[in-house]
């Protein structure tokens, strides 16, 4: 099974404040403390579309921004591809509540942002990345089918992609049938070339075992928590890089295996 | 513009084909690909005008007649959407459940995919919850189920377990590229050994959500689409499933094949295509250089052709950077309406159609060409053989996908 190289991890959650900050806390050398999560920053995006923009579109924007700007990597020749259970629900439930009013009056706005897609179009016009970009669910499986996915699209084309997930807790009435109790980002910059500077080796393969719990009892409340934190069991080891093996999934069924070293 | 280091990519990115060795399709046209064959052959649109349940729209739409009258039931009951229905309706016809049956048991349940686009999945169910809230809590109704209906997944969760898969899975959401984005990440999944075979397809379905938002963009027609027309004013939203099971070609296999995948972000705009069709001319290009084949080898594009006045004019601009004003092209939009997430699996099986029984379709309801667009429209169908034919898909967010497909003889 082919390596996969990470050449740059970024994290954004309660507790979890980017990567240099939470690589001691992951690695379990310093205690996990579930702080508020900062607001995502996103500055790549101007001013007035950072405004109309929502919260997942800022805080994908903000752990895709974080990986890149610590490497010597141009984001323009990055594939990316971006994991989100439930996407954009703040604008679902606008658009949902706007159905039940008289004339029906859905936003324009709202409409073309629904599309699960909006993060990586805005990176994509942020950035001027003319690359593949690929948006993907697989409910509380959906960081393994976007890692596994990252690492397919990496590997088969020969070239870096960056995988990026997210998920935010769903308005109500959706929160009480989608119970997401934390928001969560993460992203990873891979690519199928040796590098020398790099946090992981990683092999990847799709496996039906059942997932790796954090041995933290806060972290693994995080982990079952938001779909896009199923990724924490990964990025312990990164942040921690001896051989290993982790799984991420859920009970939804789709999981991958990853072989880990330094 | 490409980079340097794009074009070095070009050099070495032929792929190996893969066979597609079933599928099946089904939309406003009817039930199975024969249906769609006789509806295509004959010129006999699928488009109504909207009575779509609970809407006052201006528009037409392509609706799968009899969805309302047939549940999923027992062990899939949690399943039961319009969404899920229309999937459910499209494996079971033209013997492609049977296909993937037999696949497994060579391949083995772990080792075939299910990679399935769509954009709304079963959203229908949220608006109905949304509609029946409790007036006085705002809460949803307890037959709600998020997770096996409005939830992205369901729908490629439905198909795996429909069809008894147990392997990599998930629903790619890229807005209208999402079915024919499908075909390659299962590509990239089976050449990287993630699995050996994989049921690639598309399902959206009617919706409050498409045919307002629609609206509100201005983008949807009070007529019959007409793309390419001078008059053209926009598009209808159309209903639609289908898939495919993707297996590697043998040597001297005489099936349609997948021969190359482009894929592209336009970085220009969340909703307006790029004026000149920049990154709809980075995929074909790139379909073109995975499949080792000159423009001029390709004998048909099926056009993404969705009949807004500046989609259709940007993918104008596209092909004849790409391909000039000689190659053949329509869109079957008149046909099915637009299917948005299953836009690309509903076209490539046009494609393979086409390629099968040797004939292009025409632009259906298109009359006057707009005279400002310069590819080589083809409004009325023609029978000619087809060795090689491209099927184009793009949606909001810039997002670009075009699929290369052939067979060994004409």
């Amino acid at each position: 099974m082919s390596r996969l190289y990470v050449e740059s991890a970024s994290v954004l959650a309660p507790g979890l404040a980017g990567w240099p900050a939470s690589r001691a806390v992951l690695a379990g050398e310093r205690p996990y403390l579930a702080e508020p999560m900062p607001a995502p920053t996103a500055t790549l995006l101007p001013a007035n579309e950072r405004r109309r923009t929502t919260g997942i579109v800022k805080l994908a924007l903000h752990v895709a921004q974080e990986a890149m700007s610590r490497v010597d990597r141009n984001p323009w020749e990055t594939r990316t591809v971006f994991a989100s259970s439930g996407g954009d629900s703040e604008v679902l439930d606008k658009i949902c509540t706007a159905l039940t009013l008289p004339d029906r009056p859905v936003s324009p706005t709202h409409f073309h942002q629904s599309v699960h897609n909006t993060p990586a179009g805005y990176w994509a016009i942020a950035t001027g990345c003319t690359q593949a970009s690929i948006s993907l669910s697989a409910y509380d499986g959906s960081v393994a089918a976007g890692l596994l996915e990252a690492a397919a699209l990496a590997l088969a084309e020969a070239a870096p992609v960056l995988l990026v997930a997210c998920d935010l807790p769903l308005p109500f009435p959706l929160s009480e049938r989608r119970p997401i109790t934390a928001p969560f980002g993460m992203a990873l910059l891979l690519t199928p070339q040796p590098v020398a500077s790099r946090l992981a080796v990683l092999q990847v393969r799709p496996t039906v075992e059942p997932a790796t719990p954090m041995d933290d009892a806060h972290l693994e409340s995080l982990r079952l928590g938001n779909p896009a934190a199923r990724a924490l069991p990964l990025l312990r080891v990164i942040a921690r890089p001896e051989q290993g093996r982790v799984v991420l999934g859920d009970d939804c069924g789709v999981a991958a295996s990853v072989e880990v070293g330094p | 513009m490409l980079s340097a280091s794009c074009e070095q990519d070009w050099v070495n990115m032929a792929i190996k084909p893969l066979a597609i060795a079933a599928y099946t399709v089904t939309n406003a046209l009817g039930r199975g690909v024969s249906a769609a064959l006789r509806a295509l052959r004959r010129g006999e649109s699928g488009l109504r005008p909207c009575d779509f349940e609970e809407t006052d729209l201006n528009t037409w739409i392509g609706r799968v007649a009899g969805l309302e009258e047939e549940p999923l039931t027992g062990e899939f009951a949690a399943f039961d959407c319009r969404n899920n229905r229309l999937a459910r309706l499209a494996l079971e016809e033209d013997g492609f459940a049977a296909a993937v049956r037999d696949a497994r048991a060579r391949y083995g349940a772990d080792r075939i995919g299910v990679f399935v686009g769509s954009s709304t999945s079963g959203i229908r169910s949220t608006e109905i919850a949304y509609r029946d809230r409790d007036p006085a809590t705002g809460r949803l109704p307890e037959s709600f189920d998020y997770r096996h209906t409005h939830n992205l997944f369901s729908v490629a969760d439905l198909t795996r377990r429909w069809l008894g898969l147990n392997g990599v899975a998930f629903t790619v959401s890229t807005a209208c590229s999402s079915s024919a984005k499908a075909f390659a990440t299962a590509y990239r999944h089976m050449q990287t050994g993630f699995c050996d075979a994989a049921v690639v397809g598309g399902v959206d379905s009617l919706c409050l959500t498409t045919l307002y938002g629609f609206h509100a963009l201005g983008l949807a027609s009070t007529q019959v689409c007409r793309p390419w027309d001078a008059g053209r004013d926009g598009l209808n939203v159309g209903e639609g499933a289908g898939f495919a099971l993707l297996e590697w070609a043998e040597s001297g296999d005489a099936r349609v094949r997948l021969l190359g995948y482009g894929e592209s972000s336009d970085a220009w705009h969340m909703t307006a295509a790029h004026p000149e069709g920049a990154g709809a001319a980075q995929a074909m290009g790139e379909a073109l250089a995975r499949a080792g084949l000159a423009p001029e080898q390709v004998d048909y594009i099926n056009l993404h052709g969705t009949a807004t006045p500046l989609n259709d004019a940007a993918e104008d601009r596209a092909v004849l950077g790409v391909f000039g004003p000689g190659t053949p092209c329509s869109s079957t939009k008149g046909w099915t309406g637009h299917t948005l997430g299953a836009a690309g699996i509903t076209e490539a099986v046009f494609t393979f159609l086409c390629l099968e029984h040797g004939f292009i379709p025409g632009t259906l309801n298109t009359r006057q060409p707009d005279p400002n667009l310069g590819a080589g429209i083809v409004l009325d169908n023609q029978e000619r053989p087809l060795r090689v034919a491209l099927s184009n898909s793009f949606g909001f967010g810039g997002t670009n996908c075009s699929l290369l497909f052939g067979r060994d003889r004409p």
